[in-house]
């Protein structure tokens, strides 16, 4: 190690320790819950699709937690003029 | 009252196969009447780290289809006679596993061992969770990287909840076991200082061992270091391991690597448990 090395050390662990303290946060809390949204997806999808042709992909589940708060977020993306049609 | 063990990590590559040999042998060597099962179907290794590749002849799956008697699978090791091994078939996949029949092939070990060390493979799926399944308590082997942590945390969340013990709502006993560590590169804050992973995940910590060339030189013969070189620092960090899950208290001898001139001089130093 030169004394330039010494000079500019690569501190990367802090980095690495923060990020992952943020992310398995987030994580902890979805674990379990991946089976419950595709499900909410799919029964979701289902009833939809009975009236309105759409595109599977289209239709975005999320489950969301914030302190004390939940949130379920269901987003469908419906193709132009489906609804007029009724 | 015999113990089944599972050594897993989610991530593949960092050590599972290795700590499972050494571990398991580090065990027998103190007495315990040990066997190690490959649960790797399709992707062996534990028979070659073990240096038994040449004396399979029937396997896991063998005995969980029924086709072989369990003695007749088992590889007793020639160097420690308390040691067994029940390699995994080369030539399956994991869907030649069931579990009903991996737990009736646990069953019939627990009758004649005291230890039953089960080699995880890497990912999440069905041989990672058959592999966990039966499992009394689990080691997590771990590097100090930012994928093998998340991926160890991920394994954390499996045992506590796809366990038959954890189902059954008992706590599942959980050890950490940090691999391939570099005590230097940690001290100059290039890598993650074991508390940092230990901050993290929130296990407690089963031992440190340091990336080192004895380790290779081990599989590369064949014979898990704890018997090949006994007094390595890496052996010497197994067999603390395998008596603290023995139940010792045993004072962990914190992983070291040489330190540079400079970072003698200015490297802080890592501070282990």
């Amino acid at each position: 190690m030169s004394i330039l090395n010494f000079f500019s050390r690569n501190r990367s662990a802090p980095v690495a320790r923060e990020r992952l303290q943020l992310l398995l946060a987030h994580e902890r809390t979805l674990a379990g819950k991946s089976d419950l949204v595709a499900l909410l997806q799919r029964e979701v999808l289902g009833v939809i699709a009975r009236h309105i042709a759409i595109d599977p992909d289209k239709v975005i589940v999320k489950l969301d937690e914030t302190g004390h708060v939940s949130t379920l977020e269901i987003d469908i993306e419906v193709p132009e003029g489906a609804l007029a049609r009724g | 009252m015999s113990k089944v063990m599972v050594v897993t990590s989610g991530k593949g590559g960092v050590g599972k196969t290795t700590s499972c040999a050494s571990l398991g042998a580090a065990l027998a060597q103190a007495g315990r009447n040990v066997v190690v099962v490959d649960f790797d179907v399709g992707l062996r290794n534990l028979d070659l780290v073990m240096g038994a590749e040449r004396r399979v002849v029937f396997d896991l799956v063998n005995v969980v289809q029924g086709d072989a008697k369990l003695p007749q699978a088992l590889i007793r090791d020639k160097r420690i006679d308390t040691l067994s091994l029940l390699p995994a078939s080369q030539t399956r996949d994991k869907d030649a596993l069931t579990e009903e029949g991996v737990g009736r092939v646990i069953d019939e070990l627990r009758e004649k061992f005291d230890w039953i060390v089960c080699d995880s493979p890497a990912g999440i799926d069905k041989g990672a969770t058959l592999a966990m399944r039966f499992a009394d308590l689990a080691v997590v082997v771990a590097n100090p990287e930012v994928s093998s942590v998340r991926d160890s945390d991920r394994i954390i969340g499996l045992l506590d909840s796809k366990t038959r013990r954890a189902e059954s709502g008992e706590a599942m006993e959980k050890h950490l076991l940090l691999t391939r560590l570099d005590a230097a590169r940690a001290a100059r804050g290039e890598m993650m200082k074991v508390e940092d992973v230990l901050e993290v995940l929130a296990i407690p910590l089963l031992g440190t061992v340091a990336e080192s060339p004895d380790v290779l030189t081990a599989s590369n013969l064949g014979c898990p270091i704890t018997l090949h070189s006994p007094t390595s620092p890496a052996a010497r960090a197994y067999t603390a391991a395998a008596r603290k899950l023995l139940g010792e208290t045993v004072t962990v001898t914190p992983a070291r690597e040489k330190r540079g001139f400079m970072s003698l001089l200015f490297g802080k130093k890592a501070v282990l448990q």
